[in-house]
């Protein structure tokens, strides 16, 4: 057995897209197999099963999806339902979402009827976003071939009529989150929403909706079928089940695997990715939960379990397990910069901390990476970032301000060597000039 | 956020194709009625496919044929970076991801094989044929590095792998896309090592479950869900 968890446990078999992810694949695999008993349940003991699991929201937050779904009114008024699927994957470092898209659609397609039975859906929309385009191909065939198996749609098999329908972005990071997805899904910009009113009682087209990520739906017809307390034996308590995680960067084979939670970190890179290149002792950082999170350095790496408190105990996160990896030949400070410019092109300009303070931050980064900012540059930077974590309605303002405080909290001696060996040999230093302005 | 304008040279007009507008109803159709504004994103993008950016006539066409003001769609078009405000590459269009992951396991040395076969960034070279411009995480990171190129991924690059994939396009061929380093999708290098058990693919998940864990004690009719 590699890592902590047997083959049999594993929840996306055909991970690697080595098997058909047709519809007669998906069913040798076991996708589609007592659909109909579970469906003949109530919605309420589908969320009492799914709390019960202790399945968290696998789109980086973390929240409770069985008790996500109990927060949708209990009986349909004249505002329908929707089920959104959140299949908007951007996160710098995360790619598990699409190979459940093109390897393993049927699961999506059975979770999403399920899940929308347990919320009194009869429609569900898979955003997705959208460079995936091979992805999309794949989802559009398997929810055509579910329809003409009468698997889902109106008068299908299981008794709960339910339309599944494709809709797709344009490539904005910004519409993962909830709020900006349902007024993207609208035909508007992806502009967050303040919250309240919540989802569950105002979504898209004004009703209420549940939005949840791919991997979070996907799961849920193995769950009911193997039992709740089968997924809620892995990892350590509040933090059970099994997970998709993602490993690139600088290990010696980069590779997305499904493992238990709570797996040591260090195992996870060793059985899985060959270790980090150049051996563990070359390790420098590591951004364990996609490039929103702090980062964490080797040593606290060392004994950091994946999950969620032992990620957020180091004052990082478990975000959504995508694990990048940066060995002793990464100029940090640099590879920091181009996550702000990344943050500065997808803030969508509504809240000003944001709009105003991704740029910010990334010029000063820029500046800070050739060394021609000033040594007090440092606490006014970390003073802005704090300034914009908090106070934006979505968390993008956040998102762009936590990788900045993780750099400082871990390796500022670095930054400020570089900023004194840039003013070596040099005279003075007056009128610093931008890097990269554009 | 980024700065995006429409072009300062524009067609005199827009029409749909034949296949484009069946697309475009199949879309439209989706969507609750009352709602179509939906479809702005899917049409905008089938406008693209169809002429290869999106032209302010074409945006036009677009707002009369959903009833939207066409102040809503140029903020749409403008909004999401994914639409090409200005022609780019007929025969290959790259887009580069240059965020972090990537940028870790070289990108930046395939810019350079850009800049070197193609010309600066977001420019057409001299005979239109191919352009390139650096885009935000693709979502494929344990593929790094990749590049879209016409839409497809393709993945785990060299300089030497990207600089071929480009002749390859300028002879009139189309080069397969997926990882350039002889691997399946995302499995580690040299082959999987989990997911190996044959008794997953025997077909014996198809019947092994009898009944399912945790059922109530109540029979089910009592329990019976909300009609549908």
């Amino acid at each position: 057995m590699v890592g902590i968890l047997e083959d049999k446990d594993r929840i996306f078999t055909n991970l690697y897209g080595l098997h058909d992810w047709r519809l007669a694949g998906a069913k040798t695999r076991g996708a589609w197999n007592l659909t109909k008993d579970i469906l003949a349940q109530t919605p309420e003991w589908i969320c009492e099963q799914i709390k019960n699991s202790g399945l968290r929201g696998r789109g980086g937050a973390g929240f409770s999806t069985g008790l996500k779904w109990t927060f949708m009114p209990k009986q349909e008024s004249e505002r329908p339902h929707y089920l959104v699927v959140n299949a908007d994957e951007s996160e710098p470092g995360t790619c598990k979402d699409r190979e459940i898209l093109r390897n393993d659609p049927h699961l999506l397609i059975e979770g999403a009827l399920i899940a929308s039975y347990a919320i009194r859906a009869h429609t569900c929309f898979i955003y997705m976003r959208g460079e995936y385009v091979l992805e999309r191909e794949h989802l559009e065939a398997a929810i055509k071939e579910a329809y003409e198996a009468k698997l889902i749609g109106k008068g299908n098999i299981h008794g709960w009529d339910c339309d599944i329908h494709v809709h797709h972005g344009g490539g904005a990071y910004i519409c993962g989150d909830e709020t900006a997805l349902l007024e993207s899904l609208e035909g508007k910009k992806g502009q967050p929403r303040l919250k309240p009113p919540f989802p569950a009682g105002a979504g898209v087209y004004g009703c209420p909706t549940t939005v949840n990520n791919v991997e979070s739906i996907s799961v849920v017809g193995t769950i009911l079928r193997r039992g709740a307390e089968w997924f809620a034996g892995f990892g350590r308590r509040n933090n059970s089940g099994t997970t998709l995680m993602c490993v690139s960067g600088h290990v010696e084979r980069p590779c997305n695997v499904e493992q238990a939670m709570s797996i040591p970190l260090k195992q996870l890179l060793e059985d899985h990715c060959g270790g980090v290149r150049g051996g563990w002792g070359y390790l420098k950082a590591i951004i364990p939960g996609g490039s929103s999170v702090r980062m964490i350095p080797a040593h606290e790496a060392e004994t950091a379990l994946m999950d969620f408190d032992s990620l957020s105990s180091l004052k990082s996160g478990l975000g959504t397990a995508a694990v990048i990896v940066m060995d002793q030949s990464t100029d940090l400070v640099r590879a920091i910069a181009r996550l702000s410019y990344f943050y500065k092109h997808e803030s969508c300009g509504q809240c000003t901390p944001c709009r105003e303070g991704t740029g910010w931050m990334w010029r000063v980064m820029e500046r800070m990476a050739t060394g021609e900012a000033e040594m007090k540059e440092i606490d006014l930077l970390l003073d802005v970032a704090s300034q914009v974590e908090g106070h934006t309605i979505c968390g993008l303002g956040d998102a762009a301000a936590w990788p900045i405080q993780g750099l400082f909290r871990h390796f500022r001696p670095e930054v400020e060597a570089r900023i004194t060996a840039y003013r070596a040999g040099r005279p003075h230093v007056q009128g610093a000039t931008l890097a990269a302005a554009e | 956020m980024s700065v995006r304008r429409l072009a300062k040279e524009q067609p005199a007009s827009f029409a749909f194709s034949k296949e484009t507008m069946e697309k475009v109803q199949w879309w439209i159709a989706k969507y609750p009625a009352g709602r179509q504004q939906s479809a702005v994103i899917p049409l905008l993008w089938l406008v693209q496919k169809q002429e290869g950016w999106v032209s302010e006539p074409a945006l036009r066409a677009v707002a009369t044929l959903l009833s939207m003001p066409v102040i809503r769609v140029f903020e749409v078009a403008t909004f999401y970076t994914m639409f090409q405000l200005e022609p780019v590459g007929t025969v290959a269009f790259l887009q580069l991801c240059g965020t972090t992951p990537c940028m870790l396991r070289g990108a930046n040395d395939l810019k350079k094989v850009c800049e070197a076969k193609i010309g600066p960034k977001n420019h057409r070279s001299a005979d239109g044929k191919f352009s390139w411009e650096e885009v935000e995480c693709l979502g494929a990171c344990s593929n790094a590095p990749i590049v879209a190129i016409n839409d497809y991924y393709y993945e785990d690059l060299t300089p030497e792998t990207l600089g071929k994939i480009i002749d390859d396009f300028a002879k009139g061929e189309k080069p397969k896309a997926g990882s350039y380093v002889g691997r399946n999708t995302s499995e580690p290098i040299g082959g999987a090592i989990t997911l190996t058990d044959p008794s997953l693919y025997d077909g014996s998940a198809v019947k092994k479950i009898t009944r399912l864990p945790n059922l109530p004690e109540t029979p089910k009719e009592e329990t019976k869900a909300p009609v549908a």
